[in-house]
């Protein structure tokens, strides 16, 4: 609950700034962002975001999923340390290659943030899916239940709160990583903190960052609840034991 | 019924697990493989369900071959309990329990009985475990449910894989003695692992003893105890392997009537020269027609006290059912070397004596035609 207080202060907090600094109107001689470019610029940031996120969970669960396949195994280890490299490389580099090679734009933007974000989600699916219990696979077998039986009704299942962790962590960053992408002129906030940066006036860069701001920690809040709501009951007992023990 | 039949398994890397193995399973047997680790008794009871393929040879169950049958219609008629359990722990008690049920689309109500019905033969209160998660349990608790859950659809084999293993050995022996009650009740044939001669000697009707992939000696466990086969079984049984036999027989099999038993009214000095004329070291005191109240030393008799204040009450006492193994334990803490049998209703019924079982421990070495503890109950 205090949890819940704390982000509802913090989006006010950031929200207010921002309604503040829109309406300022002008700054010596630089005019503010109208409230309709504000907005306009918001729903381009949740596009970029939501587009590259999408895509990135529907491939990186499957891929996650493939490479503790028996058959594709042997490309886990590659497949892995591509995931765990890819991660170690800025933000600024991916958006910069990806203008290179597609151009400037939101497509170029897309594409970069959908690479940049898949591969927690491969990476938590693929430990998901392995930490499973060895013990819990084999009597599942061993009654009777087919391969996808185990796949649905106990792997998935169990792998579901792990992988969702991924999905956050991912979603979380590519808000950041998005208004990063204002530079290469696919639109959003980063747009306004560019601008005000071009031209050193500080309320502009505040009428674009608060609201990114905001809406990382609104989206980790609200990705936060769906995680513990995707967590099987079970698992939450688990956890609230062995934090208990502590 | 099981039927092996020169079975064979060679895993890819070249070893050979199991090596042109053929035994017999019965209808309603405890059978159970004993081996070191190693020596391919899990991975024969694997076969069985197909967990792991056999590369020669061929299984029956119930005459049919077991490649003929669809793998996971077999499986489900197949009860399966592990050492680690594997309780499913994103799924509540019942519905671990019903798991094979739910597998065979079972009506949900259907399901939910059936749990309640298991967890009661396995001494789990429903009401209070049906919703709970597994986490929620305690190791033995666990076992129960593992337990309850290979009985699922009522199958009638079941395949156990040291089921009582990773537990406490005193939960172990509770567990044990209670499957023994169920297994009476239930008669499923049963392949049972294990690497603990003395589960092997206590659970089974008949103990199939594995080395390095092939059967050494397949017999009941009297057999096993009193004629090992080879060396290799020899060391196996142990040393002990005839104390290890008392645990196959209860003090009902061997105890004899009390010599002499005295009421508590009857004149000390009666009692006293009765004694001395049989030359009886010690009389039972009873009251209320059987009501054990202690032992009556010749030599405590005295004229002025009455034979309740002469007696020594007992510190021990043993029931019919206690297995000889027990008994004896207890016969070095009772006071007088002798153990009193009493039933249900603290009635004396019977005594041992160190002679008594020094006489069944010199027969069980030369003949072995004592029944094992399994089949009785």
């Amino acid at each position: 609950m205090k949890r819940y207080m704390t982000v509802g202060l913090l989006l006010a907090l950031l929200c207010g700034i921002t309604i503040w600094m829109t309406s300022l109107g002008q700054v010596g001689i630089f005019k503010m962002f109208p409230p309709m470019k504000v907005v306009g610029a918001a729903l381009r940031h949740v596009q970029i975001v939501a587009v590259a996120e999408v895509m990135a969970v529907v491939m990186g669960i499957l891929i996650g999923f493939l490479a503790t396949r028996r058959t594709f195994r042997f490309i886990s280890p590659v497949l892995l340390g591509i995931a765990n490299v890819g991660q170690t490389v800025p933000t600024l580099a991916f958006i910069g290659i990806a203008s290179v090679l597609l151009g400037m734009g939101y497509n170029a933007a897309v594409v970069a943030l959908f690479f940049y974000a898949i591969l927690p989600i491969i990476r938590n699916t693929y430990a998901g899916i392995r930490s499973v219990d060895p013990a819990v696979k084999e009597a599942a077998q061993g009654m009777g239940m087919s391969r996808q039986q185990v796949t649905w009704k106990v792997e998935l299942p169990l792998a579901r709160p792990v992988i969702m962790a991924g999905i956050r962590t991912s979603a979380v960053v590519n808000v950041g990583t998005a208004a990063v992408a204002g530079m290469i002129g696919a639109g959003g906030f980063g747009v306004l903190i560019m601008t005000g940066l071009a031209v050193r006036v500080m309320p502009i860069v505040i009428q674009g960052a608060a609201p990114t701001a905001a809406m990382a920690i609104g989206l980790d809040a609200i990705l936060g609840k769906v995680e513990d709501w995707m967590t099987p009951r079970g698992l939450m007992v688990l956890k609230l034991a062995q934090w208990q023990q502590q | 019924m099981i039927r092996l039949d020169h079975v064979g398994k060679t895993f890819s890397d070249g070893t050979e697990a199991v090596k042109d193995l053929s035994m017999e399973i019965n209808e309603g047997e405890f059978c159970v493989l004993l081996g070191p680790s190693g020596c391919g008794k899990t991975t024969t009871m694997k076969m069985i369900n197909r967990l792991i393929s056999l590369t020669s040879g061929k299984i029956c169950v119930d005459g049919v071959d077991i490649y003929n049958l669809d793998q996971n219609e077999l499986r489900m008629g197949i009860g399966y309990a592990i050492q680690n359990i594997g309780l499913f722990p994103h799924l509540t008690v019942w519905q671990n329990i019903a798991t094979v049920p739910m597998l065979k689309k079972w009506p949900k109500t259907k399901q939910h009985e059936r749990a309640e019905e298991l967890l009661e033969l396995v001494g789990m209160e429903p009401d209070t475990f049906i919703d709970r998660y597994p986490s929620e349990l305690s190791g033995g608790q666990q076992q129960r449910i593992g337990v309850a859950r290979c009985l699922g659809a009522d199958p009638p084999i079941l395949l156990m894989d040291e089921p009582f293993g990773a537990i406490d050995p005193i939960t172990r022996a509770k567990l044990q003695d209670e499957f023994l009650k169920i297994q009476a009740k239930i008669k499923k044939t049963i392949a049972f692992v294990t690497h603990d001669i003395n589960e092997a000697i206590k659970m089974g009707d008949r103990i199939a003893l594995m080395r390095a992939g092939e059967l050494v000696q397949f017999s009941d466990p009297s057999t096993l105890l009193s004629s090992p086969k080879d060396e290799f079984v020899r060391d196996f049984v142990g040393a002990d392997s005839v104390l290890k036999g008392l645990r196959l027989l209860r003090a009902k099999d061997v105890m004899q009537p009390p010599p002499l038993t005295v009421e508590v009214h009857e004149n000390p000095m009666l009692v006293k020269a009765r004694m001395e004329k049989d030359r009886i070291g010690w009389a039972m005191l009873t009251e209320d027609e059987g009501h054990f109240l202690g032992w009556v030393s010749c030599d405590d008799l005295q004229e002025s006290k009455s034979i309740r204040d002469t007696a020594t009450p007992p510190t021990v006492t043993g029931t019919p059912d206690t297995p000889l193994n027990e008994a004896l334990s207890k016969m070095f803490d009772s006071a007088i070397g002798n153990l009193a049998i009493l039933d249900n209703g603290e009635r004396l019924v019977g005594v041992l004596s160190f002679e008594i079982i020094r006489d069944v421990l010199g027969q069980s070495v030369s003949e072995a035609k004592v029944e094992p503890c399994g089949e009785e109950q």
